[in-house]
């Protein structure tokens, strides 16, 4: 045997990334949550060995930090899909039919609100109003974003990101 | 600067970017590289212009004729007809864009823009937001040069106070009172924050503010800070608008390379910095005590008030905190003065408030009126009315706090104290249009489902109580209330108003409050009659087919999900009611129209 393979994770660039991120908030008044926000974006969720390690670096209590990441929705423990389907329920897409797009959604990936697809292509969330009401119902996958959307829109929507090479 | 013959502004909100809005304005530009009109003309990506439902838009000046629903096969049309040929090309104006002599009518003409009284969102679709240049030829950082060199604090307030202004968050306390509390407050550290933490479904003005005009917030923050003493600020933007963040941060960079943020602010002496914080996605955090609990890293939760921001805020410092709408306001109230702001508006209500018209109308988008304008000129004048021949019913102000206004009030003018009068609010100014298709009870539900949902926990009234006050409205939704419930829920609601601990708990009942008020006839029709009015409830309504109207076409059965539409040929189908999931594609499907909703 060559190495240990405990080093491999050790040797994961994100550990580093992760390490100059605590770094930079270190003196920082209130660092937690826009660490806690890096780090997401590094690691796409937050397991718990990440949280120990910011807990670690910035002196809270892990259990503050846990606190704090179950408390605000934007945060997840679960790892999401590659594609991450955002369903808004502001009142403005509520009122023009958000639900039967989320019900198509549903239908069309198999899962339900929270979950991820088996391949973990997409994972489906339901997400408070992003301020395009003027385009109502809207959807988002990662940064994009989809107005006017009818049910039966969907499946071409799904189709396009299926065929999207990984 | 260059002087350009015209200035091609193309929408880049995040709307009108979700429609290719990007790739116009790449495609504007590589057209005018390919003409050599670089010299000419100057294209300008602003921020939302406000007129979302005909988005992507450009906009032409100095002639001001706005071109709508631009696709990027129209961008060499526009370049080589309009720009070079000097003629409008006429289908891409959309419907009420031209008048009936064929007079083309500029932005302010507009129905949509012509009762408008831009102030808060003068800026926006004007200018580049991340030029601050630009900021700057439109009168940007003049109110601050003017407060710096010429002003005392006490003066600043003074101006503040006597304009009217008060607070476009929600709750509207006078402004001016909110600065004088803090500068008053002892502490060797005060803070100044700034509540861009739009939470309210339908409401995005602030976003639309900080998006086109993010340099007006950072100059109105920083006379706040002149005013009340301090050095440092927090922006709290919710996390969910991105390109917000990212122009602020732009903005907040050029005022500090131009001395107009940081050390010695034109040569003056005063300190002020600006520091954005993110959301996490908690509607609660946009309360002012969680918001601070946030900043300082911690869960959102609100805490007991007294003490208020003013003495005790963020670290335990008098801290002010002002929302986006408001900060927005404050350059043109010193530049222009007091008596300018309070001679727009109501009597009790001074200045314009932005409205996010939104939902069953047919303009939708931001619109900024005058405080006192009636909800009927909003509806039916600027908003152009109701699509599809249908009724107005209601509209929705104030989001999950708020309340409605029925179609028998559309007369009212809407300010602060006319809304609180009829059992709504002002809130933040989201306002949903809906039409006969809404059901009240269901609509309630919506919003206890989001208030308990965003319930942060910490007091009981809250946490327990919008739970129940939801399983209620559940239970009179799927048919299966009684009378006594409606008892129930108005006591649960009087008590959850005066005992919760902070905003969201204390005003979850409004909308339960505010539909049964206006709309109890519904509430009995679901408890004594079974029935939903509006075909909502999907319990109470069953899909039907027309056994005269159905041709027999099978259409309905292949596309039903569940199975349950049996027929054959010359015999009209039929639904079998208990394997029916009521998903409707049946009825959206027939081409006959045979299958209606049982309600």
């Amino acid at each position: 045997m060559s190495a240990c393979k405990c080093n491999a994770h050790l040797d994961d660039p994100r550990a580093e990334k992760l390490r100059q991120i605590i770094t930079k908030y270190r003196n920082t008044n209130g660092a937690l949550i826009p660490v806690l926000h890096e780090a997401q974006e590094l690691y796409g969720h937050l397991p718990i060995e990440v949280q120990k390690a910011i807990s670690e670096g910035l002196n809270v209590p892990l259990a503050e930090i846990y606190g704090v990441v179950t408390f605000y929705t934007q945060f997840s423990l679960m790892p999401k899909g590659k594609f991450k389907i955002q369903v808004c329920m502001g009142t403005a897409c509520y009122v023009k039919g958000a639900n039967s797009i989320l019900d198509k959604l549903k239908e069309k990936l198999g899962v339900d609100i929270g979950d991820c697809t088996e391949d973990g292509l997409f994972s489906l969330d339901v997400c408070r109003c992003i301020g395009a009401c003027g385009l109502a119902p809207v959807i988002m996958i990662n940064d994009e974003v989809y107005g006017t959307l009818t049910a039966d829109q969907i499946e071409g929507i799904i189709r396009k990101y299926q065929e999207r090479p990984v | 600067m260059n002087i350009y013959r015209a200035h091609i502004l193309v929408c880049n909100g995040e709307k009108c970017n979700s429609q290719n809005a990007q790739a116009i304005y790449d495609e504007f530009k590589t057209q005018i590289k390919k003409n050599k009109l670089e010299e000419e003309l100057t294209v300008v990506q602003t921020g939302c212009i406000d007129q979302c439902s005909q988005g992507p838009v450009v906009i032409i000046y100095p002639s001001g004729v706005i071109y709508t629903m631009v696709r990027i096969e129209d961008v060499t049309e526009i370049v080589t007809e309009h720009i070079i040929r000097g003629n409008v090309v006429n289908r891409l104006l959309g419907g009420e864009n031209i008048n009936l002599d064929s007079v083309i009518k500029s932005l302010d003409q507009v129905d949509f823009f012509k009762r408008q009284v831009r102030i808060a969102l003068r800026n926006c679709g004007v200018i580049n937001p991340e030029s601050i240049e630009e900021y700057i030829a439109y009168d940007g950082y003049q109110a601050l040069a003017k407060v710096l060199t010429g002003m005392t604090p006490e003066q600043v307030i003074e101006v503040v106070k006597e304009s009217g202004l008060r607070g476009r968050g929600g709750a509207g306390f006078p402004t001016g009172v909110k600065w004088e509390f803090t500068a008053r407050a002892k502490g060797d550290q005060k803070y100044v924050c700034c509540n861009a933490d739009e939470g309210d479904p339908g409401a995005f003005m602030d976003r639309s503010i900080l998006e086109g005009d993010p340099h007006s917030v950072i100059e109105a923050m920083t006379i706040a800070g002149f005013a009340v003493d301090s050095n440092q600020g927090y922006i709290y933007v919710r996390a969910e608008y991105p390109i917000a963040v990212k122009r602020l941060n732009i903005a907040i960079a050029q005022a500090k390379e131009h001395g107009l943020l940081g050390k010695d602010i034109f040569g003056t002496g005063f300190n002020f910095d600006l520091e954005i914080r993110l959301g996490a996605g908690a509607f609660v955090c946009g309360e002012e005590t969680a918001l601070m609990t946030s900043i300082e890293g911690k869960r959102g939760e609100p805490r007991p008030r007294p003490p208020f921001p003013a003495v005790k805020g963020l670290w335990q410092k008098p801290t002010l905190l002002n929302n986006v709408e408001s900060y927005a306001n404050i350059p043109a109230i010193i530049l222009k003065g007091a008596q300018w702001f309070s001679s727009i508006g109501s009597e009790k209500s001074k200045g314009t408030k932005v409205f996010a018209v939104g939902g069953k109308i047919q303009n939708t988008g931001l619109v900024e009126i005058p405080i006192g304008t009636t909800l009927r000129e909003v509806v039916y004048e600027i908003g152009g009315g109701i699509p599809n021949g249908k009724e107005f019913k209601a509209a929705q102000i104030g989001g999950p706090s708020g309340g409605c206004i029925p179609a028998s009030h559309v007369d009212v003018a809407i300010d602060y104290n006319s809304l609180v009068q009829l059992g709504a609010m002002m809130g933040s100014g989201g306002l949903i249009i809906m039409d006969e298709d809404t059901c009240m009870v269901d609509l309630a539900k919506f919003f206890l489902e989001f208030t308990a949902d965003e319930s942060c926990g910490k007091c009981p009234p809250c946490r327990i109580g919008t739970k129940r006050m939801l399983e209620i409205l559940q239970r009179i939704t799927d048919g299966k209330g009684t009378a006594e419930d409606i008892d129930k829920l108005e006591i649960l609601a009087k008590n959850i108003r005066v005992s919760a601990l902070c905003g969201l708990g204390q005003s979850a009942p409004n909308p339960i409050l505010s539909t049964l008020r206006y709309f109890r006839n519904e509430y009995m029709a679901h408890i004594q009659d079974k029935k939903c009015l509006a075909g909502v409830c999907k319990s109470l309504m069953q899909y039907v087919i027309n056994a005269e109207a159905c041709r027999s076409c099978g259409i309905c059965s292949r596309v039903c999900p569940a199975g349950c539409i049996k027929g054959e040929k010359n015999v009209p189908y039929v639904i079998d009611q208990t394997k029916c999931i009521k998903c409707g594609a049946c009825m959206e499907k027939c081409p006959f129209k045979a299958i209606y909703k049982n309600a």
